[in-house]
């Protein structure tokens, strides 16, 4: 043990010292940094690029400005309530010709068709002859179709001239970006996304509700169960992992179905005459989440249970107390992180679930994930796609500082 | 030292993916639906086309829809040579210059082909007609026509639909009485549209949706729905399985899926002779004897057993059908699929 201290040397050695040990700590922390590198470069690659080009396809709008280039500049200072003048009907022939001849004409026309129904049409059945159209434009485009007549396809053309848009992000919301910038409410027989956000998040709280209720007593069975029972208890949870998601969405139907085992019991056991509606309802979908989503809601719960020594209880009833009160002031309160960890996973997982509500539930059980899967890989309306996502997304940061809260306090508790 | 030696490993893992990622000259590959449908064009086509030429062929599958085209417009791959389309990705891959506009003097006289399977990018591959399927075992009535599905007092019992504003609308109009030349005639205006709406809102209680094609046949024969609208091939793929199921050809929804290259491929050649080598009559005629779709040659219907032949999407059975090829089709869908792909989700959640 040497007893001197590193200020006691001469001031040229203390410099050394120190850029030595600088030296040293910045090796130990680029070590450190090369270890959790991976990790960082995982979650950057596969969490944060995602998200990032999620949030950025929502609001991106390029198509109108880079593929109708010369029509948008012109429109910059039409007044919107007349007719455009001749140089902005060239300056579409002009872009049309162009778009027609390199394929951009065709994106740039499903783009603007979101907004209006059929300019589709009008942008491809007058960009194939703009070739041939000679000035003036004004008067040939119109013959070719009147619709060129009408001040809605001119104004939506002006109101997508930047290449940023919260046309996706309002839709999301049942709302439609007007041309002038004001927002309006869309048609009551078209207004799908808020009830169907409503719906999974109320789907995912009754299945996270059943799983508490069926999940609690299972684990607090199995952490009080002898080791060796408790063993094969565990094994039983898991094992529905061992089987894909699509496989046990499909025995549920075999099961459910109106011919299905449960059917047929019950029906030859007499209690019921005419089959029970169990699938493509909400019931099934109920049944069918429970079961696929109760590990996730058994397995947090087992683990902090587990933890509790059982003498806890016992000294609480040795002190007077009920086994109600004994449970519900000593035994509860210390499973409430298990409990708060589950329900986050359970609710989490089931807000994003889609095939299960499409095999097994009926019209007015689809969740938002088959949505977003349908703009996603069907239409490739990445925009709308990545608005929804963005929609989930927020409700669950939203809910997410409620849920550090209870558990917070839960663990504190515990502390 | 160390930090060299993470740097290495670095560079070294980089030049791995960089290598993988090069562009080794691929074989000639098909993509098409999967399953059994594929094993069987695997059986006829595939196999056959890749012994005759001596050459190696790769399969994938298509998901459907546009999401795997617009990832190859972006990044410029072309991990596929030939795909089996559906009309709305014809279209928007002729028009977008994803797919090769057909040279028909390299695959044949078009007269030999069925009408909806010449267009200006895709060959037909197989025609497909959907269709209203009934078990007689389920209902003491047998229904007649398209009419009869609609009609619940006749009827009683669920039906099932595809989940699918694309060609159940038109079903709709059609069993409400719209002749089959003026279905988007009507559908284009907004009376129309709400006249088709609320034909299927009559038995929407009724109403049971199917997502896969295989459901509709299933429910079928397990009794959970009286009657369904269905692929023929489906049907009668049970039936092979010893179901008596039975079909309704009035006014059938025919789907005829097209065989497309890219632009851009290497094997631009070998895609040519493959649609070729497709088109021989004797070949379509034993895939369809394998697997109940009609098929472009008009000539491979010589070769199709007869009893093949009464269950199949040809001759007398599509004289009345609706073809979504068809150019006003088309049209409606591109122009009109967003705003009602909207309003169905909300009618159908209503």
């Amino acid at each position: 043990m040497t007893s001197q201290p590193i200020d006691a040397g001469p001031a040229p050695d203390r410099n050394i010292l120190k850029a030595n040990l600088r030296r040293a700590e910045r090796r130990r922390k680029m070590r450190a940094y090369g270890l959790i590198a991976p990790l960082f470069l995982f979650l950057l690659a596969f969490f944060l690029v995602p998200i990032g080009s999620v949030l950025y396809f929502s609001v991106s709008n390029p198509e109108v400005v880079t593929m109708l280039p010369r029509v948008t500049a012109a429109l910059r200072d039409w007044d919107t309530r007349s007719l455009p003048g001749e140089a902005v009907f060239a300056a579409l022939a002009e872009d049309m010709k162009q778009g027609y001849a390199d394929t951009t004409l065709p994106k740039v026309s499903l783009r603007l068709n979101y907004e209006v129904s059929g300019f589709r049409s009008l942008l491809m059945r007058t960009g194939r002859k703009a070739k041939h159209m000679k000035a003036p434009f004004k008067a040939a485009m119109i013959a070719r179709d009147k619709r060129w007549a009408e001040l809605t396809y001119w104004r939506t053309i002006k109101a997508n001239d930047s290449r940023y848009t919260l046309h996706y992000l309002l839709q999301a919301l049942d709302l439609d970006l007007q041309w002038d910038g004001s927002v309006r409410r869309v048609a009551p027989d078209h207004q799908i996304y808020l009830s169907n956000l409503r719906r999974t998040l109320w789907i995912a709280l009754v299945v996270t509700i059943i799983c508490i209720l069926l999940g609690y007593p299972v684990a607090c069975i199995i952490a009080t169960a002898p080791p060796r029972v408790a063993k094969y208890l565990i094994l039983l949870v898991l094992l529905p992992f061992w089987t894909s998601l699509l496989v046990r969405t499909a025995a549920w139907v075999i099961v459910l179905q109106k011919s299905g085992i449960v059917n047929d019991a019950l029906i030859g056991l007499g209690l019921i005459e005419v089959p029970l509606a169990l699938i493509f309802n909400r019931t099934g979908v109920y049944i069918s989440m429970v079961h696929i989503l109760l590990p996730f809601m058994i397995l947090p719960l087992y683990s902090v249970m587990k933890g509790i020594p059982g003498d806890h209880v016992r000294a609480a009833a040795s002190l007077g107390a009920t086994p109600r009160s004994a449970f519900l002031s000593v035994y509860f309160p210390q499973t409430v992180p298990g409990l708060a960890a589950g329900c986050l996973l359970v609710f989490v997982i089931s807000l994003g679930f889609y095939i299960t509500p499409m095999l097994i539930g009926g019209g007015s059980d689809q969740m938002l994930a088959y949505l977003i899967a349908e703009f996603a890989t069907n239409t490739a309306n990445w925009g709308l796609a990545g608005a929804l996502a963005m929609l989930l997304l927020v409700c669950i940061a939203v809910l997410y500082p409620f849920y550090q809260r209870f558990a917070g306090a839960g663990g504190m508790k515990l502390g | 030292m160390t930090i060299n030696k993470y740097l290495t490993a670095a560079a070294v893992s980089l030049g791995i993916v960089a290598m993988a990622g090069a562009a080794v000259a691929r074989d000639f590959t098909i993509a098409s639906w999967g399953g059994g449908y594929q094993d069987s064009q695997r059986k006829n086509f595939f196999k056959p086309f890749g012994d005759s030429k001596g050459i190696k062929i790769l399969e994938d599958t298509y998901l459907g829809g546009w999401a795997q085209f617009k990832a190859m417009q972006e990044t410029g791959n072309r991990p596929w040579d030939v795909v089996q389309v559906e009309t709305s990705e014809l279209i928007r891959g002729c028009e977008e210059g994803l797919f090769v506009k057909l040279d028909w003097s390299r695959i044949g006289d078009k007269s030999m082909f069925i009408e909806p399977a010449v267009t200006e990018c895709g060959l037909g591959v197989a025609v497909v007609s959907q269709l209203v399927g009934y078990n007689p075992k389920n209902t003491k009535v047998e229904p007649t026509s398209n009419a009869d599905f609609f009609d619940l007092k006749k009827i009683p019992g669920k039906r099932g639909l595809r989940s699918d504003p694309k060609g159940t609308l038109e079903f709709a109009l059609m069993a409400d009485g719209v002749d089959v030349k003026d279905v988007y005639k009507v559908m284009n205006t907004k009376a129309g549209l709400d006249r088709a709406f609320a034909k299927l809102d009559s038995i929407k209680s009724s109403i049971q949706w199917w997502e896969a094609g295989a459901q509709a046949p299933e429910w079928l024969v397990s009794g959970d729905v009286v009657m369904s609208t269905a692929y023929n091939g489906r049907i009668s793929k049970a039936n092979k399985d010893g179901h008596g199921l039975k079909m309704i050809w009035q006014n059938n929804i025919l789907y005829v899926d097209k065989w497309v290259i890219f632009k851009g491929s290497e094997h631009v050649d070998t895609a040519y002779e493959y649609l070729k080598f497709f088109t021989d009559p004797k070949r379509e005629a034993a895939f369809t004897n394998d697997y109940t779709y009609g098929q472009p040659n008009k000539a491979a219907l010589k070769y199709i057993k007869p009893e093949v032949a009464a269950a199949l999407p040809a001759g007398a059975n599509i004289a009345d059908a609706m073809d979504t090829g068809r150019a006003d089709s088309v049209e409606f869908w591109l122009d009109n699929s967003d705003e009602i792909f909207q309003r169905w989700t909300a009618w159908k959640a209503k």
